[in-house]
C-alpha cells in the first residue's frame, strides 16, 4: 500500500496544481470562453463537420445508410472523374476562364488606379470612382439578368447596334464561341473598378517629397508616373498578381449557373458548376463530392504557395 | 489650391495628358454606368417599343406599366418581404457571433489563442465544398427553412479577423480604466470596445447587408418552398424564363408591357436597396478599413 501510494503521489499534486490552475483561470476568464463559444461551436457545426463528410469522396454513398456507414470505395471517384471528359473539359475551362480573366482583368485595375491618380479635380474623382465601384456590390443575377437583356437576340442593344450597322442579330448566349469573351468582359467590367482601391491605397503610399525633386527636375507628369509611380507600386502589383493566380480555381460560378446552357456547356462548364450539377441536381454526391475535393486540395495548395511567395517578396503575410 | 489654378502651373504637354486622361476616365465612367440606365430604360418604355427595337438610352413612350405588372404580383412582395427577413436577421446573427468572438480573439489571457485563430483562418483556405456543405444542411434539418438560411452563413473568417485586428489595436489603457471602474468583460466590450471599433463594426455590418441582399446560390439550393425563396432566387426564375423558354416569354407580351420591360423593373426594384446604402459602403472602405484589415 505504502508503495504504491507513493508512486502515485508524486505526478498527483502535479495534476492538481494544474486542474486547480485551469479552474482558477476559468473563474476568473470565463466570459471570455463565453465569448468564443458560440463560433467555435459555429465552426465545428457548419464548417468542420463538412470536412468530416468529404470522406464520402471515398464511399459509395447511399442517403438511407448515412455518411458513416456507407461502404468504402477507395479511389473509384476518382479514376471516374478523370476517365469522364465533361470534368477534363471543366478542368481546362476553368484554367482557360480564370487564365483569360487574369490576363485581360489583372492590368485594367492598375491602370485605373495610375489614372485616378492624375486626376486634379477631387470632385470629378469622387464622382467617378463611386460609379465604377458600384457593379461590384450587384448581385450576380442582375449582372446576369443585364447581360442576358443586352445580348438578347431581337431586343437586346448589342444586336440593335449590329443590325444598325447592317450586320445579323447574333444569338451569343448560345454560341460556346462567345460564352468566354462575354463572361471575361463581364467580370472586367464589374470588378476593375474596385480592384483599382488596393492599387490606389499604394500609389497614396508613395512619398511626395520623390514627386517634388521631379518637379524640380522638370519631369512632365507622364514621366513621374512612369518614373516613379509604377516602380514604387511594383510590390504591390506583384503580390497582387500572386494573390490571382494562387486563387485560379476560383471562377465566379453563380454567373456562369446563370449565363450558360446545354449550348455552351463546351466552353462554359467549369469545375464548381460540373460540381453542382452531379451533385446538386444529379444527386451523385459521392462523385460530387470527389470533384470538389480535388478542387479544395488544388486550390489549397496554390495559395498556400502563393502565400509563401508573397511573403518573400514583401517580407509580410497578406493574410 | 483650387483646380483652375492648380492647371496653370502645367506645362502644356501636361494640361494635354490632364484633359485626355479625364476623358478616358470619363469614357470608363459612362461604360459602368451605361448598363444601369439601359435596363432602368427598359423598365419605363412600352413594351411595344422594346420588342420593336427602339430603347437604347432613354425610355422610349414612358410608362409605369411593367412596374404596375410587378408590385400587383403578390409573390415578388413575398420574396421581397422574405429578403428583408435574410437580411435583417442575417446580419444581426453575424454581429452577435462575430463580435464577441473577435473580442474575446483579441484578448492575450485567453488560453490557447494562436490555436483558435488557426482554426477560423484554416477555413479561408480550405472548405469541404458545395456537397459536403449540403448534406450537412440537410442532416441538420435546415433544407427550407428560414432559420436555416439565417444561421447557416453567420459567421465567416474574414470578418472575424478583421474585427479582432481592430480590437487588438485598441491601448490597453482604455480597457485599464474601464476595470478600475470594476467593469467585467461584457461591459468592458459594450462600453469600450463597441464604441471605438464603430468604423470596422460598420463595414463588416454593410458587408453582410450587401451580402445578404445579393446572395442566391444557396438560397436557391435550400429552399424548395416558393413562399421562403428571397428576391434574388425569385428574379432568376424570371430571368431563366426569359432566356429559356420563348413561348413564355411571348405570351406575357402585351402592348403595354413586355417581358424585357418586367424582368428590367424587377431588377431597378432590387438595385435601389442596395443604391440605399451605398453611400454608407462607401464611406467606410473609402476609410481603408477593408485593406488594413487583414493581416495576422
Amino acid at each position: 500500500m505504502e508503495d504504491i501510494n507513493h508512486s502515485l503521489s508524486t505526478p498527483e499534486p502535479m495534476l492538481l496544481v494544474k486542474s486547480r490552475r485551469v479552474v482558477k483561470h476559468l473563474r476568473k476568464e470565463w466570459q471570455l470562453y463565453l465569448m468564443l463559444l458560440p463560433t467555435i461551436i459555429w465552426f465545428i457545426v457548419f464548417l468542420y463537420k463538412p470536412m468530416y463528410g468529404l470522406q464520402i469522396a471515398f464511399k459509395d454513398y447511399s442517403v438511407f445508410k448515412g455518411i458513416t456507414s456507407s461502404p468504402w470505395v477507395g479511389l473509384e471517384h476518382f479514376y471516374t472523374l478523370f476517365n469522364n471528359d465533361q470534368f477534363i473539359r471543366a478542368i481546362q475551362n476553368t484554367v482557360m476562364i480564370s487564365g483569360a480573366s487574369l490576363i485581360f482583368g489583372f492590368p485594367i485595375p492598375i491602370i485605373l488606379a495610375l489614372m485616378f491618380n492624375e486626376i486634379i479635380n477631387p470632385k470629378f474623382k469622387k464622382t467617378a470612382q463611386t460609379i465604377v465601384y458600384l457593379p461590384h456590390f450587384i448581385s450576380a443575377v442582375i449582372i446576369a439578368g443585364i447581360v442576358i437583356t443586352a445580348f438578347a437576340p431581337s431586343t437586346g442593344v448589342i444586336n440593335l447596334m449590329l443590325n444598325a450597322m447592317g450586320f445579323d442579330s447574333v444569338y451569343f448566349l448560345t454560341k460556346p464561341e462567345w460564352f468566354r469573351t462575354i463572361f471575361v468582359g463581364t467580370g472586367i467590367w464589374q470588378e476593375a473598378g474596385f480592384g483599382s482601391i488596393v492599387f490606389l491605397a499604394a500609389v497614396a503610399g508613395v512619398s511626395p517629397s520623390l514627386y517634388e525633386s521631379a518637379v524640380v527636375d522638370g519631369a512632365s507628369r507622364f514621366q513621374m508616373m512612369y518614373k516613379i509611380t509604377i516602380p514604387c507600386i511594383l510590390p504591390t502589383i506583384l503580390i497582387m498578381l500572386i494573390i490571382k493566380i494562387g486563387n485560379i480555381l476560383e471562377v465566379g460560378f453563380e454567373m456562369i449557373i446563370m449565363l450558360y446552357q446545354p449550348a455552351t456547356y463546351e466552353t462554359a462548364d467549369v469545375i464548381s458548376t460540373f460540381i453542382y450539377r452531379q451533385g446538386l441536381q444529379a444527386a451523385q454526391y459521392d462523385l460530387a463530392a470527389a470533384a470538389g475535393l480535388f478542387n479544395a486540395v488544388i486550390a489549397f495548395l496554390l495559395v498556400i504557395t502563393a502565400n509563401t511567395i508573397s511573403k518573400r517578396v514583401s517580407k509580410t503575410s497578406l493574410w | 489650391m483650387s483646380f483652375k489654378e492648380n492647371m496653370n502651373l502645367y506645362s502644356k504637354g501636361d494640361k494635354a495628358f490632364v484633359y485626355l486622361n479625364m476623358f478616358l476616365i470619363a469614357m470608363f465612367t459612362a461604360s459602368t454606368l451605361y448598363p444601369f440606365i439601359y435596363v432602368a430604360s427598359l423598365s419605363f418604355s412600352l413594351g411595344d417599343a422594346v420588342t420593336a427595337g427602339k430603347v437604347f438610352l432613354t425610355p422610349v413612350d414612358f410608362t409605369v406599366a411593367a412596374y404596375e405588372m410587378v408590385v400587383f404580383d403578390p409573390a415578388f412582395w413575398t420574396s421581397y418581404r422574405n429578403t428583408f427577413i435574410y437580411t435583417v436577421g442575417g446580419t444581426l446573427t453575424s454581429l452577435l457571433f462575430i463580435i464577441p468572438c473577435a473580442y474575446a480573439l483579441s484578448r492575450p489571457q485567453l488560453a490557447g489563442r494562436k490555436y483558435w485563430n488557426m482554426m477560423i483562418a484554416f477555413t479561408m483556405w480550405f472548405n469541404a465544398g458545395m456537397i459536403p456543405f449540403f448534406l450537412n444542411m440537410r442532416d441538420l434539418g435546415l433544407l427550407d427553412s428560414y432559420f436555416g438560411i439565417i444561421i447557416g452563413f453567420a459567421c465567416n473568417a474574414f470578418n472575424i479577423i478583421l474585427l479582432r485586428n481592430f480590437f487588438e489595436a485598441v491601448p490597453a489603457s482604455f480597457e485599464e480604466a474601464a476595470r478600475m471602474d470594476g467593469a467585467n468583460d461584457f461591459q468592458v466590450l459594450w462600453q469600450v470596445f463597441i464604441p471605438l471599433a464603430k468604423p470596422a463594426i460598420a463595414t463588416i455590418t454593410l458587408f453582410c447587408i450587401v451580402s445578404r441582399w445579393n446572395g442566391f446560390f444557396w438560397a436557391m439550393i435550400l429552399l424548395r418552398d416558393e413562399e421562403k425563396i428571397p428576391l434574388q432566387v425569385y428574379l432568376r426564375q424570371i430571368i431563366t424564363q426569359l432566356s429559356d423558354d420563348d413561348t413564355f416569354a411571348s405570351s406575357l407580351i402585351t402592348s403595354a408591357y413586355s417581358f424585357e420591360t418586367v424582368s428590367s423593373a424587377i431588377m431597378v426594384l432590387s438595385i435601389i436597396p442596395v443604391l440605399l446604402v451605398y453611400p454608407w459602403v462607401q464611406k467606410s472602405f473609402n476609410k481603408g478599413i477593408m485593406l488594413g484589415g487583414v493581416k495576422e
